[in-house]
């Protein structure tokens, strides 16, 4: 209201004069710290304008006088990146994947890169340590379904598994036999009794489970369960179950089949990276 | 108001009723049609309201209230808001804390995921509990600081509930999945443009108390609070330019693309930032100091330049948000620049209310509601040098994307607005219901401790937790292949987060306290306990 300037006791400042609903204010002077600190940034900000691209234009921009380009610099580490591994790269390109095995330094590049990828577009279906699910194989073991060599792997990552885009994808094509009625449900039971039994001797089996066995699955499951690679069937007369090893599962994979998907790779990733990525899995421990 | 302008409004509003159910009638999809039948809702109420309220026999309807000095019932109205979405915005908060430490609490439904209940956080913690804490102190304030009864009060209530509409429809919308996908600019168009009609009466309101004051100069509180007041209506309608595929639809498209629309995006979140949670609570902060500590302002030299120089350095710093993406360099650059520059303008504001207290310091152990104001100006000094750091292009490349944003966002948010709004609420809740003093001195005390604990808890784990992440994105193997990969990153994290969702539910707990003091205050009781001062009076 009315600006008489008093000193506060406190301080030893004068106040402006003003006053608001009892506020006060000091005439103290701006800290000196305070304003040379924010003089040093903008000295510091006119400065790096200078240096970089920073004053908008009429149809361009300044560009700096360090010729600086955030796309350059992200182009220049690209190419470092693949600089360094440039040797190794165009080596394992042209070279067979047992010519890779064989060699330690590009054996170890291959694992290195495979595992780095697998992390990326396998470990969502096989698990983060390969370990597998239902219905998506453990890789960790040397129980395959078309094969456990460095050339079978590769084969099932390029084309997949009943992958429709892909025309060399692996196809095997178990038929429903409860839903399309070729067995009856006694029968299909019978069957799975029978089926249990190959890789449980203490399970029970009937003389006609056998025979259905014998006149349906064996000739692609084998007379013994011991299944058949070519043609992409499971052995049965082991313990390992991708569906699941209780009576009611294999019930309901004799029933309706099963008939998982995988994605064929060599439309997604580069040769290189199925190269390596063929190599990773077949070291995890159960390549052939 | 007169009979006649009642009759006025009360035509309109039935007017705007009819015209809302005519939309709903030709609503192209369910959230459209929720909303506008909620539109005609709001508007019958406010012609019901209307016609009840006013005297009709002739007389001021409103002469028993022109009694006080000041109009504070807008502000007691205010002041409840303020603590309800308050705990809202804080309870989905913790929810949603818990949602990221353990995905199952999505409850696989749309409505409670993650994706639409974190816009309904950020909202509701910003725009509901900040919004209504600068609207209803910025009345009490401009008031107080121009001498002068609020202008055109009934304009001043049509803010306050329309803006608590506008609350509703966007919280409903996020959860019903109406989203322009624009971060903290996320309600639909008809919402965007209701709110633009409430923001503009708000200024009206504003200004004109100030153009009436009798007061022979500006208080800088009311600087701060007219800046906050038009830039953000300036921000949310460029940023809000989108055309609606009909008007009968909640769906719009945006009136911009590509990196255009990240541009002009950022420039409306930063400075979102800057206005409404830095300029507006600086206004905030420049009443509720100086009189909670009874000392004058410290520098006013001070206050005028870091005033205009925040003013006009925050308006460039939105692009800090898009280093490394396809905005171009020299717009990287001067985002850049500008934010390190903001850094002593923004820290003015710190000296100027910590420096207010010297002379006043010793209150710090006998006042529990100066210490909420004094910590929260020290984590607006920290989270203002924490920002113009985290806009170095390279520390950018580490914390972007990473939770370091988000506990920078939380130490600025928890520490420095929800703290000094909590400090305003125990300031005006015995001012306005009457009472001489807070019920319980000894539940203020708790509170700023607990929330202290929660925010130190919250703010540390996101920082450990976001230069993890940033330094695994990161890593390569002699080999020169990624060490890590997405996934692996959020199971290392997974502590971490369970830990945040703690110090979040300690800030809620803090803050219902906060709200079980305030019920207790306004049916005025008082407990009966040894003042905090006589205690240490003994002690001492």
């Amino acid at each position: 209201m009315t600006d008489i300037k008093k000193v506060d006791e406190v301080s030893g400042t004068t106040t402006t004069g003003h006053e608001w609903d009892g506020i006060y204010e000091l005439d103290t002077p701006m800290p000196r710290w305070w304003l040379w600190t924010m003089y040093g940034t903008i000295i510091w900000g006119v400065i790096y304008m200078v240096l970089y691209p920073a004053v908008p234009l009429l149809d361009d921009n300044t560009k700096g006088t360090l010729g600086y380009s955030s796309r350059a610099e992200v182009a220049q580490s690209i190419a470092d990146a693949a600089k360094a591994q440039s040797g190794l790269r165009s080596k394992l390109e042209a070279a067979s994947l047992q010519e890779i095995k064989a060699d330690p330094q590009m054996l170890s590049f291959a694992k290195a890169g495979g595992k780095a990828a697998f992390k990326v577009n396998c470990v969502q279906c096989h698990g983060s340590g390969a370990e597998g699910a239902k219905g998506n194989p453990n890789l960790n073991d040397d129980d395959w379904l078309w094969g456990g060599s460095l050339e079978d792997i590769h084969e099932t990552i390029k084309h997949g598994i009943r992958f429709e885009q892909d025309d060399d994808t692996r196809i095997s094509d178990m038929p429903a036999f409860g839903r399309d009625e070729m067995l009856t449900e006694e029968q299909v039971d019978d069957v799975a009794a029978f089926v249990l039994s190959l890789s449980d001797t203490s399970a029970q089996k009937t003389e006609t489970g056998a025979k259905l066995y014998a006149d349906n699955c064996s000739s692609c499951h084998g007379d013994k369960g011991q299944g058949n690679r070519e043609l992409g069937a499971p052995a049965l007369n082991d313990q390992i179950w991708l569906y699941g090893g209780d009576k009611a599962s294999v019930v309901q994979s004799i029933h309706s089949s099963r008939a998982g998907v995988m994605p064929a790779w060599a439309h997604r990733l580069d040769k290189l990276t199925i190269k390596q990525l063929a190599i990773y899995v077949h070291a995890l421990g159960g390549g052939e | 108001m007169d009979p006649i302008s009642t009759l006025i409004t009360v035509a309109v509003s039935i007017l705007a009723a009819l015209l809302a159910l005519f939309a709903a009638s030709q609503a192209h999809d369910s959230i459209f049609f929720i909303h506008m039948l909620v539109f005609a809702l709001a508007f019958g109420l406010m012609a019901l309201t209307l016609v009840r309220k006013c005297n009709f026999a002739g007389g001021d309807g409103r002469s028993v209230a022109a009694e006080d000095t000041y109009c504070d019932t807008i502000v007691r109205y205010g002041v409840i808001a303020i603590a309800f979405w308050g705990v809202v915005g804080f309870a989905v908060g913790v929810l949603i804390a818990f949602q990221l430490a353990f995905p199952n609490l999505n409850f696989d439904l749309p409505w409670t995921n993650f994706g639409r209940l974190r816009p309904l956080h950020t909202s509701a913690v910003i725009f509901a509990f900040g919004g209504n804490a600068l609207i209803a102190t910025s009345f009490y304030i401009v008031q107080r600081t121009c001498r002068v009864r609020l202008s055109l009060e009934p304009l001043a209530w049509f803010v306050f509930w329309g803006y608590q509409l506008f609350i509703v429809l966007a919280a409903t919308g996020y959860v019903l999945g109406a989203t322009q996908g624009k971060e903290y600019a996320e309600p639909e168009w008809y919402v965007d443009l209701w709110l633009t009609v409430v923001w503009v009466a708000y200024l009206l309101v504003f200004l004109v108390t100030l153009m009436r004051r009798k007061e022979p100069h500006i208080y800088v509180a009311n600087w701060f609070l007219l800046a906050f007041i038009v830039t953000v209506a300036l921000l949310h309608v460029v940023n809000g330019l989108a055309v609606p595929v009909s008007l009968y639809s909640s769906t719009s498209y945006a009136a911009f693309s590509g990196v255009q629309s990240a541009l002009v995006q950022w420039w409306y979140a930063h400075n979102a930032v800057g206005f409404f949670l830095t300029a507006g609570f600086l206004g905030m902060m420049y009443y509720f100091i100086p009189k909670q500590a009874n000392r004058p302002v410290y520098s006013y030299r001070l206050s005028i330049v870091h005033f205009w120089a925040i003013i006009f350095l925050y308006m460039w710093a939105g692009p800090h948000h898009l280093h490394y993406t396809a905005l171009p360099d020299w717009a990287q650059t001067l985002g850049m620049v500008f934010s390190v520059m903001l850094w002593m303008p923004s820290w003015g504001g710190m000296i100027n209310g910590l420096m207010t207290l010297s002379g006043a310091w010793d209150k710090l152990r006998t006042d529990p509601i100066l210490r909420f104001f004094v910590a929260s100006v020290a984590f607006y000094g920290m989270a203002t040098f924490e920002g113009p750091l985290m806009s170095i292009k390279a520390v950018n490349g580490l914390s972007h994307y990473t939770d370091w944003t988000i506990g920078h966002v939380h130490s600025g948010a928890l520490g420095w607005n929800a703290l000094i709004t909590f400090g305003a609420l125990y300031f005006l809740t015995p001012k306005l219901w009457g009472a001489k003093q807070m019920y319980s001195n000894r539940l203020i005390n708790w509170h700023f401790w607990i929330a202290m604990l929660g925010i130190c808890i919250y703010a540390a784990s996101m920082w450990v937790s976001g230069i993890t992440q940033g330094l695994m994105w990161r890593e390569y193997n002699a080999e020169g292949f990624l060490v890590y990969s997405f996934a692996e990153t959020v199971l290392i994290l997974h502590p971490f987060y369970v830990l945040r969702a703690v110090g979040g539910l300690l800030f809620l707990f803090g803050a219902l306290l906060m709200v079980y003091n305030m019920w207790k205050t306004i049916r005025g009781e008082r407990e009966v306990d040894q003042p905090i001062s006589q205690v240490i009076t003994v002690g001492a």
